[in-house]
């Protein structure tokens, strides 16, 4: 009996004969929250949407449980779908809904509680998040770091198994970044849960996540404990931790020699 | 024919048979998003409060400009045919007139193009939107479907409200040509609503006009549905698909309208 809720075998995946992944290996143990980092257009999102079925890989498989994801059908899917939460990058709150709504969402779609007990539900998630005061907002006067927390709340409404964090500390300030940090720690440890991050915040996720994979290429570059990472000598991952502008990823977009692009059209 | 031209040619044909190709797609994903759609229906349709939510934003919040547009037209079919009419002797029949020509066809053409105008672009952008700021891609993580919880409960308000709005603007239109008939020109009244009675079939001009505005309303909600959640996730793709909305949906009204009234008068 494997302890990985989550695995990822030989992935891969592209769009128009363009592959983004070529052969992926990950494997998300039970309980730990994994931080899957990269550049920006690495496929990290598409990973998450992989796992959630949203997508089709083209060779390989993602198992969530004992279970294939890509080969359920529609009812599985769903079935599958509930033991997961997912934090959009932007928290992808319903705009025509309040917070309490919002939060109220999936367990009004998905139980027949009786109202007052989802009001106590609604109160408990919100209380976790520290947003209970902003129930009566519409969802369109949250900041950022709010709205990234009311859909935490959301998330994590029917206590899923797996949680999903899509890009938590895009475009906050340092205070938010922070109790987005705390919360995903405390959250996954409250609730049991295994966590999968996908960042590229070097500093904020080797704070407090367990194990981290690095995707660059469409293959996992390095892996290993954030103390391990830190330590570590491979260029790419040097580069990428110490945020170094110049390296295996190199700062110039492929382009032709930039004396001949400079002279082009005139005597030379 | 030199190279050069059979080149431009030859890539002239291949851009008509990408577009050709490209519009056949589209339209086999509406064929699909409808078939969804239907097949979903249930599920919304169980929760009346959805439909009836619809039936508010695309039907109640349309009521202003239906009728003032109705109330208009009204009018000014009353004076364009009382001025023909009268060269004739037959002013009297101006009520007939009027109301054959709202029930039959102003009413349900007029109806869905403002429709389109009004309730089907903002379908299209909220879709949009909600699709470019990933509360679909969010619903569906939720182990909820997008077309039942979002498009199928639309799709029904649409179809629900355009009938409605299509007799209310018939109605408020023959209200608007007999205030331009009797107390402005001073047609009789007696003979401005007995001929009116007499002439109107309620099976044949009526309930026709009544097909035609059911009809307009699938093809009408349906178009923005589709045009919403096919629309690229950025700004210019949600402005295009608006856009197209309208377009569209003007065209197959335009289209269907002939298409119905010419079997219905064969």
């Amino acid at each position: 009996m494997t302890d990985n809720i989550v695995e990822i075998d030989n992935l891969s995946f592209g769009y128009k004969g363009r592959l983004l992944h070529k052969g992926i290996n990950m494997s998300f143990p039970r309980g730990k929250i994994v931080a899957i980092m990269g550049g920006s257009g690495s496929g990290k999102t598409t990973i998450l949407r992989l796992i959630g079925g949203q997508l089709k890989p083209v060779k390989g498989e993602v198992r969530v449980g004992d279970k294939v994801v890509h080969e359920q059908g529609r009812n599985d899917l769903q079935k599958l779908r509930r033991k997961m939460g997912m934090l959009f990058q932007m928290g992808a709150l319903f705009t025509d809904l309040s917070v309490y709504e919002n939060v109220a969402f999936p367990m009004r779609e998905h139980t027949s509680l009786p109202e007052t007990m989802i009001r106590d539900l609604v109160m408990m998630k919100l209380n976790a998040v520290g947003l209970r005061g902003a129930r009566d907002l519409m969802a369109t006067e949250l900041s950022g770091g709010m709205a990234r927390r009311v859909a935490l709340a959301r998330a994590v409404a029917l206590d899923p198994e797996i949680i999903m964090y899509d890009e938590p500390f895009a475009g906050l300030d340092p205070i938010s970044m922070g109790v987005i940090c705390n919360l995903i720690r405390n959250l996954n440890d409250a609730l049991g849960a295994t966590s999968l991050v996908v960042t590229h915040d070097v500093k904020e996720a080797f704070s407090f996540v367990d194990y981290v994979y690095f995707v660059a290429d469409g293959v996992v570059a390095a892996e290993g404990t954030p103390a391990e990472l830190r330590e570590s000598t491979l260029p790419f991952v040097h580069q990428f931790v110490h945020g170094e502008v110049d390296g295996p990823v190199p700062f110039h977009y492929a382009a032709p020699d930039y004396r001949r692009d400079m002279l082009r059209g005139r005597d030379v | 024919m030199s190279s050069k031209a059979v080149s431009k040619l030859a890539s002239a044909l291949q851009n008509f048979g990408h577009r050709l190709i490209d519009q056949f797609w589209r339209l086999g994903s509406a064929s699909r998003l409808f078939g969804y759609t239907l097949a979903s229906s249930g599920e919304s349709l169980r929760r009346p409060f959805l439909v009836i939510r619809e039936i508010y934003f695309t039907g109640v919040l349309s009521l202003i400009i239906i009728l003032v547009s109705a109330f208009f037209v009204g009018m000014v079919l009353a004076l364009q045919g009382y001025n023909t009419l009268q060269k004739y002797g037959s002013s009297e029949a101006i009520g007939v007139l009027v109301a054959l020509s709202l029930v039959r066809e102003l009413g349900p053409v007029v109806t869905a193009l403002l429709f389109a105008g009004r309730a089907g672009t903002a379908i299209t952008a909220e879709i949009g939107l909600m699709k470019a700021t990933e509360q679909l891609s969010a619903m569906e993580m939720m182990a909820v479907s997008p077309i039942a919880r979002v498009i199928a409960p639309r799709f029904w308000g649409g179809v629900i409200s355009m009938p409605l709005l299509a007799s209310l603007f018939s109605m408020v239109g023959i209200l608007g040509g007999y205030l331009v008939a009797v107390p402005l020109i001073g047609v009789d009244g007696g003979a401005f609503w007995s001929q009116m009675q007499a002439s109107v079939d309620f099976r044949e001009d009526v309930m026709n006009g009544f097909i035609k505005s059911c009809v307009f309303g699938v093809a009408c909600t349906m178009i923005a549905l589709f045009e919403g959640y096919d629309a690229p996730p950025t700004a210019e793709g949600v402005s295009r698909a608006t856009t197209r909305t309208v377009v569209n949906s003007s065209l197959a009204v335009l289209g269907l309208d002939f298409v119905m009234t010419s079997f219905m008068i064969s």
